[in-house]
């Protein structure tokens, strides 16, 4: 080390090739030809007779895509029965933890659903969810689908957790409303292959 | 705003001051400025919505102001972190009452998926909230359809004895409420 005494210790700058990367040199034509400005200025004007593209929301609304993923519903049975069997598979899915699920067991007294259990309480909370469908993904009784509904917006946060009853779809033609027996002569995997067809009247639950 | 405002301590609680409630809510709903509060891909969002398709300029709402000295409204866009959350508060105080925020998508609204150490778990946390938009991020309709609500919500606001009355009733209603730790699940 015969350097030590040294006190020249700034090493010295390598070699940038700064010299080699001139600027682009500027060049100034002065302002466009006037055949050039007025085509620009005709893209100007022409847009003056334009349809606007401007979607008048509030009155009207423009549909979605097919499979827009919006406000969750939980789907039934032809005969009414509820399709949720309370697994917990669409909660365990969620990756923002925005779903709820306590199942329990049918009883003869009370059937919800076809098979052993049913979703008891179901809550989603859509200030957490992010919309993904990853619930829908690993739900195993395609009872939890997406609608393409979207105006969500509200004041509290207690709203926005929605329950079992704000997710249900409605009963439609040839359902009845649950706990209801099951179809007779007919067990869960009846059900899921798409054989009952709509309520028997057997079904009817008789209020005594 | 400010002659209505100084207006409204003076008037007993009748149709005079029903009359005033009306033209207040009335003209501060149709010229409602947005701060630029943009922080995360909500802003993206917004700024569609004030772009042409969607047009917020259709509701007086086209300005959106960077001095929040000149804002009512701010769309806290995104997801806040909790060195972020100073700065919204610092904003909001800023900005001259009557003023409003809404809550724009699921991070601002609670936190959404990133429940962490370093999001803020709903800017509710920091600001008194309007409206919660759910969504992520929620498309711009949506975000139209939460302007229009606290529109609503802008137009039946009371003024004067009559605030105080209805400031009295929620009250009694929170202290009448359900406790949380008698609710079930995410209610809880």
């Amino acid at each position: 080390m015969a350097d030590l005494h040294n006190h020249d210790i700034e090493p010295t700058r390598p070699d940038l090739g700064l010299e080699a990367v001139s600027s682009a040199p500027v060049v100034n034509d002065g302002p466009a030809p006037m055949g050039k400005q007025l085509l620009g200025f005709w893209v100007t004007f022409r847009a003056m007779f334009k349809k606007p593209n401007t979607v008048q929301y509030p009155e009207v609304k423009e549909p979605t895509a097919e499979r827009f993923h919006g406000r969750h519903q939980l789907n039934r049975h032809p005969d009414g029965l509820e399709k949720c069997i309370g697994c917990e598979l669409c909660a365990w899915a969620c990756p923002a933890d925005a779903i709820y699920v306590e199942g329990a067991a049918n009883t003869p007294e009370n059937t919800m659903s076809p098979g052993e259990r049913y979703g008891k309480v179901y809550q989603i909370n859509y200030l957490r969810c992010v919309f993904c469908g990853l619930c829908i993904e690993a739900c195993p009784t395609r009872a939890l689908t997406m609608t393409n509904e979207y105006e969500l917006a509200d004041n509290s946060r207690e709203s926005l957790i929605f329950e079992k009853q704000d997710l249900l779809a409605p009963l439609r033609a040839g359902m009845l409303m649950p706990p209801h027996p099951m179809y007779p002569e007919m067990n869960d995997t009846n059900y899921y292959k798409g054989d009952v067809p709509h309520a028997h009247p057997s079904q009817e639950v008789k209020n005594d | 705003m400010g002659l209505i405002v100084g207006l409204e301590e003076k008037l007993p609680s009748g149709l005079v001051l029903t009359s005033v409630e009306k033209l207040a809510g009335y003209m501060r709903k149709n010229s409602l400025w947005p701060a630029t509060f943009g922080l995360a891909c909500c802003a993206i969002e917004m700024m569609a919505a004030g772009a042409g398709r969607y047009d917020l300029a259709r509701f007086g709402m086209e300005v959106f102001r960077a001095s929040p000295r000149q804002a009512d409204l701010m769309i806290v866009a995104g997801r806040v972190s909790n060195k972020m959350a100073p700065v919204l508060r610092q904003i909001y105080d800023q900005m001259a009452a009557p003023k409003w925020v809404i809550a724009m998508g699921a991070c601002a609204s609670s936190g959404g998926m990133f429940n962490n150490y370093a999001i803020v778990q709903g800017v509710d946390h920091v600001v008194p909230v309007d409206i919660y938009l759910p969504g992520c991020p929620p498309r711009p309709e949506m975000l139209m359809d939460a302007i229009l609500k606290l529109h609503d919500q802008i137009f039946d606001e009371k003024l004067g004895p009559n605030r105080a009355k209805v400031i009295q009733e929620v009250e009694a209603a929170a202290m009448a409420a359900k406790p949380t730790h008698q609710l079930k699940g995410l209610l809880a």
